[in-house]
């Protein structure tokens, strides 16, 4: 990153403009997030973007302020996310205002709730496009415990409700066991 | 005062909502109507209602809400300043350790293991928000059909449109909510 021009306004604009199309709350950022600084501004690796997901996972509190937060600290400090969290603080602040003040019409409204269907299909496809990019790459990827581990966390997650904390523990320790586990074999082979 | 109270109330809202999303719900109702008396059950059911439909994390939207009903504009930014702070510290302090650490081995290793996790987590979030497009609510339907088959176009119009070509995310959500316009009202 250029250290005497940083890119403060880009960074709001961004995350604004991330902020005010997240329907359908929560992850729906992270997918929008990471085609915004992973692929199009390359200001955040992939690696690095999961390692952001899995901390704005686990912290309390929102999880689209939080990945701001961390987005924002990484590309220009403390100043950078104060600006991120703004960003996506502001569209929500500003249309809910707007929408306290009518909406009963607002909720009753034909119209709104038909645009609002349509942009939940494409939410999901949004969403469907990059677990087969990210799933695709632990696939290809050919080592069997991250394959493992993303199966027995979707169905952790999915059929038995466990807590999101607890399983993002769990992986942690499966991740610095089989780390140990490599070091002392190639401990043992020197 | 009562700016100081609604900062109060949601520092606790956003601290405590371990998970994001929905976990902030019952949170929310228990500082805003049961303890306070802000505001009545049926306007909480209103602002999750609001908060569905409208773009943003549902603590902010109720943060922002519940502050106009109670003290108006001053009082929808301070509730969300409280709602985001807890957040904030917390994320700040996680994300120096992560970038000091990271190199580490160890912590490679653990990183290693979260990441297959949080692709599982994607994956399912996707899942619950496909059903509730194709079938208006976030599980199977015990009985197969009254599947909207509108939804189902669209959702692979874009997935297609997406993995083809690469479009912008925004451009196919907006473009899914345009045609939805139209395809809903002529169907």
């Amino acid at each position: 990153m250029d250290s005497d021009k940083k890119p403060y306004w880009k960074l709001f604009t961004s995350t604004f403009k991330l902020s005010a199309c997240t329907f359908g709350g929560g992850f729906v950022i992270i997918p929008l997030m990471r085609r915004k600084f992973v692929e199009e501004l390359h200001w955040i690796e992939e690696q690095e973007m999961l390692d952001l997901t899995a901390i704005a996972q686990s912290s309390p509190g929102a999880i689209a302020v939080n990945a701001s937060v961390l987005v924002g600290y990484r590309v220009a400090g403390l100043p950078g996310a104060l600006i991120t969290v703004l960003g996506t603080v502001l569209p929500p602040l500003i249309i809910l205002s707007a929408v306290s003040f009518f909406y009963t019409l607002v909720r009753d409204n034909a119209v709104i709730s038909m645009i609002m269907k349509g942009m939940l299909a494409g939410v999901a496809a949004v969403i469907f496009d990059v677990v087969i990019t990210l799933g695709g790459d632990i696939v290809r990827g050919k080592r069997r415990l991250p394959i493992a581990v993303l199966l027995a966390s979707f169905v952790a997650v999915r059929f038995l409700h466990i807590n999101i904390i607890v399983i993002i523990l769990v992986c942690g320790a499966v991740g610095a066991a089989d780390t140990y586990i490599h070091r002392k074999k190639e401990d043992a082979g020197q | 005062m009562i700016y100081l109270e609604l900062l109060w109330s949601f520092i606790q809202i956003g601290l405590f909502s371990i998970g994001g999303g929905y976990a902030a719900v019952p949170l929310i109702q228990h500082q805003v109507v049961d303890t306070h008396g802000w505001l009545t059950m049926t306007q909480f059911a209103d602002i999750v209602t609001i908060a569905e439909m409208t773009p943003g994390p549902i603590a902010i939207n109720s943060a922002t809400f519940v502050g106009i009903q109670v003290a108006g504009i001053a009082g929808a930014v301070v509730a969300t300043a409280g709602c985001v702070l807890p957040s904030f510290v917390i994320v700040m302090l996680l994300a120096c350790v992560y970038y000091r650490f990271r190199g580490l081995t160890m912590v490679q290793g653990i990183l290693q293991g979260l990441r297959p996790a949080v692709v599982a987590m994607i994956a399912s979030a996707g899942i619950s928000l496909l059903l509730l497009s194709l079938y208006g609510q976030q599980t199977l339907p015990d009985e197969p059909g009254g599947i909207d088959r509108i939804a189902v176009c669209l959702f692979a119009a874009g997935l297609f449109v997406l993995r083809r070509w690469k479009v912008n995310p925004v451009c196919v959500m907006v473009c899914a909510g345009a045609a939805g316009l139209v395809l809903y009202s002529v169907f």
